[in-house]
């Protein structure tokens, strides 16, 4: 047993990083089926309208394609999420531009540009929404009978009488863009269909099991004739939690019709134009304060855009409701919270899920709170912290016991953010590189929100092979997070075996059973103390029958497990979720148990802003969070690193430009990500207080690193160059006009005096 | 006909002259280890070496290719070892989903054979043509500083 007590908490190899370096790894694009034909997707070219005709050109051969329209669905015209009015191809109408209409298939891929180009339709217009301001005037009304998706409110004490006791009210509005996931690997499946069989579906995804469900929807067929195989996924990042249902039931409709597999993989372009992006959104804060800097009570509005479809909207808006207060003790608290609908493209989930967006609010605002009342950012949130004891915004009482104050002070010093304050204040008069530096702190919550952990009823399963080797049966996804790894060394960890004795299975809805979508920051936590537990399971049955002894070795194991499987004909092991008594939540009053656990932090942002060419560039970066126990540290720092590069992006160079309702930057030479060139030294520390809620200890840790960047390098904008910016992404043409403006032209007044006692601003 | 070399063997192909490279290697010949990432030469996934240069292979037609000397991904290892800059992608972290590694990495050898020591600003420049959405970079770089110290 003595190897296996380091097993977690140790830099294990990748499960599958062998196959990953010698270029082996097979994803979707990589794979080919006998009389494999390829597909495309006719798109709508309008924002909102009615299909009047669609004609095929001449020139084309059509006999020899396969056409797939909404008459060829066998069920439900839908691709179900959370509502059903998401069709799976427009039947007569279209809400979005890009919208799939028709699905075209060939042998010869090469066939498919024409074919798509001689394709007309024609449309009758009618009057579209752009933004979430047009949407809620009303004046159109595209969905439902208000155009909202969700609306929540969300209420602590008593905030109607904070406003009379407050020495200062702080107004602030803050909005954040759209951000494409820009996974490298672009969404893709292959369909396969026979009548003995059913539906079959390979592709690139984050969640077998929502496409299994969208699957046994769209052809009407039960459970064990549909079946999701989920290849080597190139990055998701959300993107490929909830649009693998699209195009996986589009190959299939392909596959089905034609009686051939069909590979349907977008190019870029593509990718970027059809399929989900993170929620624009818009926070409006009015905040009382007493003039010592204690925060009395806020009034919350945040506004998300959900596109033309619900998808998971109301989803993404609760996780970011329930963050919207973020890491402070609020005496009063009330959120208005809404998601509403465009004839945009569905947005959908992006690592972070809502809470990107009113994190970057909060944090913005806290700074402009600290310059109303005359404190610095850094005491006005030590004296608001959240600490043992307190309760959330949801009335979450917090058990565990974390110390933001002693976070912030670690990190301040890390990054000798005091000396680099005092020393850029006076470089900054004389040079033309203005340097500054800012924070934020937040925290985020891990698993499912509320009472969606207790919905999902998640089940993992082991079963022992022919070499004695346990194979661990989940459906939580590899995509480049580490998976494979972590799990395997929490089976490993717990068996007392080596790593090498656990695998993982390929996610196989035929095989695996449903442990959850691989998103929410779940994996490491949830599904993780789930394997933890079935481990204790399999060894209580192995002891049970006396196979095994309280103490074994590894190779004692190995024999104890063939022994059974000879005997019994097999071994396994199951562990389904079972809620923590303690942990009730309240859908209907929006309070309660928000989440098993958070995930805390305190980032730090350097950033050099030129004054000559308004490039704002982020030039030193120090990520601080407690996750609970570390279980890879190598892992672990890859997802924070990786989270801030993408939270960079966010802030200051990822920047969707629309043109009613179609993205018109939907290539790489045009969206810019942060390159090699572009990023920082990220400089990564972690604090562990383990959480009985995970394994080992562990938290979740995959979207926590979203949340900070972005408010971070803004208010280290503000301190570099006197400027408040409240919207995100900030790139040198916005820096510019803003820098460049003169009051008459309508900008908002830069340096506001307070005016009595009562201080309000609302910013344009 | 197209005649290339690639990792050492050599292959006829039967390609129209502006097919792509990219094409030829994952199609025609089954090197699928070479990915598309976004077909207009942004995104380094695509990478080669030809005749000793780094290219993205989305954007050298056939005609182009012809004679040359191409190393892909599958060219790295030799006899079942893994090449050292494939042993520190592994142990460093440098390969998340892994999508990018395959070029990543060709753009790594081919920084290590301009700088066998090369400083930390040679070697965001180097890898600034090749685009990675998970790693943030960090863990690539510890792995290039780690292959060079290795090779």
């Amino acid at each position: 047993m003595s190897s296996a007590h380091t097993i977690v908490g140790t830099n294990l190899p990748r499960k599958e990083g062998i196959a990953k370096v010698l270029g082996d790894a097979q994803y979707v694009d990589d794979l080919s089926f006998p009389g494999m034909l390829h597909g495309a997707t006719v798109r709508s070219t309008i924002a909102r309208g009615r299909i009047l005709d669609i004609a095929f050109g001449s020139d084309i051969p059509w006999h020899e394609f396969t056409i797939v329209t909404a008459r060829d669905i066998p069920g439900k015209n839908t691709i179900v999420h959370l509502a059903e009015d998401h069709p799976c191809l427009a039947d007569g109408f279209v809400n979005h531009p890009e919208e799939p209409i028709l699905l075209i298939a060939h042998a010869d891929k090469a066939r498919l540009h024409a074919a798509k180009a001689a394709i007309t339709i024609t449309y009758q217009p009618l009057p579209a929404v752009f933004t979430i301001e047009e949407s809620e005037a009303h004046d159109t009304i595209i969905w439902g009978q208000d155009n909202t998706f969700k609306t929540y409110l969300m209420e602590k004490g008593d905030l109607d009488s904070v406003w009379a006791t407050a020495d200062y009210i702080v107004e602030g509005e803050y909005r954040t863009g759209a951000q494409e996931q820009l996974y490298i690997e672009n969404n893709g499946c292959i369909g396969i269909y026979s009548a003995q069989d059913g539906v079959t579906v390979h592709g690139s995804m984050q969640c077998p099991y929502y496409l299994h469900h969208a699957l046994t929807l769209a052809f009407d067929l039960p459970g064990d004739k549909c079946r999701v195989i989920q290849t080597e996924t190139g990055g998701a990042f959300g993107g490929k939690e909830d649009f693998p249902s699209v195009i996986g039931t589009h190959a299939a409709l392909l596959a089905k019709k034609s009686g051939h597999p069909v590979k349907i993989v977008y190019d870029r372009s593509e990718d970027m134009a059809a399929t989900t992006k993170r929620h624009p959104s818009r926070t409006r804060h009015k905040t009382a304060v007493s003039k010592d800097g204690k925060l009395l009570g806020c009034e919350i509005d945040f506004a998300i855009d959900g596109g033309a479809y619900m998808t998971l909207s109301p989803v993404v808006l609760s996780r970011g409701t329930i963050h919207a207060a973020g890491c402070y003790n609020w005496p009063a608290v009330r959120v208005r919270a809404k998601a509403i609908a465009t004839n945009v493209p569905p947005h959908g989930a992006f690592r972070g899920f809502g809470a990107p967006q009113s994190l970057f609010a909060l944090e913005r605002h806290m700074d402009k709170i600290a310059q109303i009342v005359g404190i610095t950012p850094e005491d006005l949130r030590r004296r608001n912290f959240l600490q043992p004891g307190d309760t959330t915004a949801t009335s979450q009482l917090i058990k565990e016991p974390i110390d933001m104050n002693a976070m912030l002070t670690r990190v301040l010093t890390e990054s000798d953010f005091h000396a680099r304050q005092a020393r850029y204040d006076i470089e900054n008069k004389t040079s033309p590189i203005r340097r500054g530096v800012g924070f934020a702190t937040f925290m985020h919550g891990a698993g499912f929100t509320g009472s969606g952990e207790r919905r999902l009823n998640s089940l993992v399963k082991l079963e022992a092979d022919e070499h004695g080797r346990i194979v661990i049966l989940a459906s939580s996804a590899e995509f480049g997070q580490g998976t494979n790894t972590i799990l395997c060394q929490v089976a490993a960890q717990s068996l007392a075996i080596p790593y090498e004795q656990v695998l993982i299975a390929q996610p196989d809805t035929h095989r695996v059973p449903n442990s959850g979508p691989t998103v929410a920051s779940r994996t490491a936590m949830i599904v993780g103390k789930l394997i933890e537990t079935a481990c204790a399971n399999l060894l209580l049955t192995l002891r049970a029958k006396n196979y095994l002894h309280d103490t074994y070795t590894p190779h004692q194991f190995c024999e104890a497990v063939l022994q059974h499987r000879a005997d019994h004909g097999e071994l396994t092991a199951t562990a389904r979720y079972q809620a923590p008594g303690d942990i009730v939540w309240d859908d209907e009053n929006f309070c309660g148990e928000a989440y098993p656990a958070f995930a805390w932090a305190v980032y730090v942002a350097e950033v050099a802003v030129d004054t000559r060419t308004y490039q704002a560039t982020c030039t030193n970066f120090w990520a601080m969070q407690e996750v609970g126990k570390v279980l890879h540290p190598i892992l672990a720092a890859g997802q924070v690193e990786g989270g801030v590069a993408q939270g960079i992006g966010y802030a200051i160079y990822e920047k969707c430009e629309w043109v009613e309702g179609a993205l018109k930057n939907n290539q790489m030479t045009n969206y810019i990500m942060p390159t090699s060139a572009d990023l920082p030294p990220i400089h990564v520390l972690f604090e562990e207080i383990p959480s009985i809620h995970g394994a080992f200890g562990a938290k979740g840790i995959g979207e926590l690193p979203m949340d900070g960047p972005a408010p971070a390098i803004l208010n280290a904008i503000e301190a570099a160059t006197g400027y408040a910016f409240n919207q995100c992404p900030l790139l040198p043409e916005d820096i510019f006009e803003r820098m460049t403006c003169t009051h008459a032209s309508g900008s908002e007044d830069l340096q506001p005096t307070i005016a009595g006692p009562v201080f309000s601003q609302a910013t344009a | 006909m197209i005649q290339i070399t690639i990792n050492g063997t050599q292959h006829q192909v039967d390609a129209a002259p502006m097919r792509r490279l990219l094409d030829i290697l994952r199609e025609d010949l089954h090197l699928t280890g070479t990915k598309e990432g976004c077909g207009e030469g942004e995104c380094g996934s695509c990478a080669v070496l030809m005749n000793g240069e780094l290219v993205n292979s989305c954007l050298v037609p056939a005609l182009q290719a012809h004679n040359a000397v191409l190393c892909t991904v599958e060219g790295l290892a030799l006899d079942g070892r893994l090449h050292p800059i494939q042993q520190c992608f592994l142990q460093a972290g440098g390969a998340q989903c892994g999508i990018c590694t395959p070029g990543m990495m060709l753009a790594t050898h081919h920084l290590l054979e301009k700088y066998p020591h090369p400083t930390d600003k040679q070697i965001r420049e180097g890898l600034a043509g090749n685009l990675c959405r998970c790693t943030g970079y960090m863990r690539i770089f510890e792995a290039v500083r780690e292959a060079a110290g290795a090779e």
